[in-house]
């Protein structure tokens, strides 16, 4: 029997791009392995529920998951992990806040299912049949489906979390240092995100071209701005950056690529709703003090959704959308 | 109260410098302004981030109103023009989240307009009124 610490891995809704940062680790991934007995990771490895249900209760040092909350089958397998797990992470922007994924909290499982069942284009479905928790199959067989919930919800809502290593995917460097963190058992207090408590704006390499008093006349979208490798600050051309309310950690990956930053590592410590924080940051800056003129500058942003939570819906104070019945 | 028995909860911001002012000078001469109405002193409109906004729909208020010195008078010189964009750029927010148009406002009143507070104060009410409960706890918690 191997001594080495119990590990397990499993995703939620989530598209197996935390998977793959797993494996991106390269080389470092064998020192891992090494180092721990992964004893569950479905994607990976045949492993059954069954062989978590008859672990003992903490038996496993930590599992990773990956994903916000969909299914009732996710509930409760999260919810085994957790019992079985003296540690919990939440592995990735849809753990941690809902992700992309997160975005279907604009919609609930009526107009998702209806969308996805019954009016997509390329559907031939014309009996309207959407899943359903039980069926009857050729008539006799029970068949039973996990429940489809209203809302994406991020790990934390659903059972209690540890730790949190963000990102869509999580850099190859902040899982390095989350693994080191537990093998040498220096890992912070609990509930702590494994990824530094500052804004990216701190660590951006376009940083000092940030004019004193930034001021904002206009919103551009980046694919219509011929500029955006001219290394200055995004929001100088009013292109959203989401820096400002955006923890760093990543490496600056977009940044360094021309992209402004999207938000996926989540908000530092002190904000509440990294969205919101952003949108006040902006407006805050815009050029007119006239109501007239300052809706004039806002017309040129019409959506407050994707630009602000493109990861983190499901983490906002709101959390989802009203349906209006 | 309505007819219905529903009695909107309302949170109104109100700047320590003017609305705060108001909402005295009402209070005092006893003018007839919602009881249902529970006022946060902030020391200016431009200090009202829009996380407290939305924290307070989420826990259970019906409408928000937030209150600030006419433009020009703010005590802290801009604070309110912070306000009026930071309002402007939360009210499509608001809009994508379904929530109705009116239950956050945005509204000037001086020191010394204590009928005008009473009266923004009466109106909103009876918006909210009709409008019903907003409920965010149910819109949230359903499975
Ligand atoms: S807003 Fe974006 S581009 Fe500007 S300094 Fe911050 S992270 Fe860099
Ligand atoms: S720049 Fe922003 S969106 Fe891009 S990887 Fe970093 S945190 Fe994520
Ligand atoms: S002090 Fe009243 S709005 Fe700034």
């Amino acid at each position: 029997m191997s001594e080495k610490p119990k590990i397990g891995i499993y995703w939620c809704s989530s598209c197996g791009g935390c998977e793959e940062a797993l494996v991106d680790l390269n080389e470092a991934i064998l020192d891992v392995v090494a180092a721990v007995d992964i004893v569950f990771w479905p994607v990976a490895m045949d492993f059954k529920y069954d062989d978590v249900r008859k672990m003992k209760d903490g038996e496993m040092l930590a599992s990773f998951i990956n994903g916000g909350v969909r299914l009732s089958e996710q509930e409760d397998i999260v919810k085994l992990l957790r019992r079985k797990s003296q540690l919990i992470f939440a592995f990735g922007s849809c753990a941690h806040m809902g992700g992309i994924p997160g975005l279907a909290n604009m919609n609930d499982r009526e107009t998702v299912f209806n969308r996805v069942y019954r009016e997509m284009e390329s559907n031939d479905n014309p009996e309207g049949i959407v899943p359903e928790t039980e069926s009857l199959v050729n008539g006799k067989y029970k068949a039973e489906l996990p429940e489809f919930y209203n809302s994406v919800y991020p790990l934390d809502k659903i059972i209690d979390v540890d730790y949190t290593i963000p990102g869509c995917a999580p850099q190859p460097q902040t899982i390095l240092d989350a693994f080191t963190a537990i093998l040498e058992g220096k890992l912070p207090e609990k509930g702590s995100v494994l990824a530094p408590n500052k804004s990216l704006c701190d660590t951006c390499p376009r940083k000092d071209t940030k004019p004193d008093k930034l001021t904002i006349d206009v919103f551009r979208r980046p694919h219509l701005y011929d500029k955006l490798d001219d290394g200055r600050c995004f929001l100088e051309a009013g292109i959203i950056c989401m820096g400002p309310a955006t923890r760093s950690g990543c490496g600056e990956r977009c940044i360094n690529a021309n992209m402004p930053c999207r938000g996926c590592y989540g908000p530092p410590d002190d904000v509440k709703d990294q969205g919101v924080r952003m949108m006040s940051a902006l407006a805050s800056i815009i050029q007119p003090d006239e109501e007239e003129d300052i809706q004039k500058v806002l017309e040129t942003l019409p959506d407050r959704i994707v630009p602000f939570y493109m990861y983190g819906l499901p983490r906002s104070i709101l959390f989802r959308r009203k349906m209006n019945k | 109260m309505s007819e219905n028995g529903f009695e909107p909860k309302i949170v109104a911001f109100v700047c320590n410098w003017c609305s705060y002012g108001g909402a005295d000078i009402a209070g005092n001469q006893r003018m007839n302004y919602s009881p249902n109405v529970t006022l946060v002193r902030v020391m200016c409109s431009g200090r009202v981030d829009p996380e407290f906004v939305l924290e307070a729909l989420r826990d259970g208020a019906d409408g928000v109103m937030i209150l600030g010195c006419h433009p020009g008078d703010c005590h802290y010189i801009e604070g309110n023009y912070r306000t009026l964009k930071r309002y402007n750029m939360l009210k499509p927010l608001l809009k994508q989240f379904n929530i109705e148009e009116n239950r956050v406002v945005l509204d000037w009143v001086s020191a010394s307009e204590g009928e005008k507070f009473a009266r923004v104060v009466q109106a909103m009410n009876e918006r909210i009124t009709q409008l019903g409960p907003l409920n965010w706890d149910k819109v949230s918690s359903e499975r």
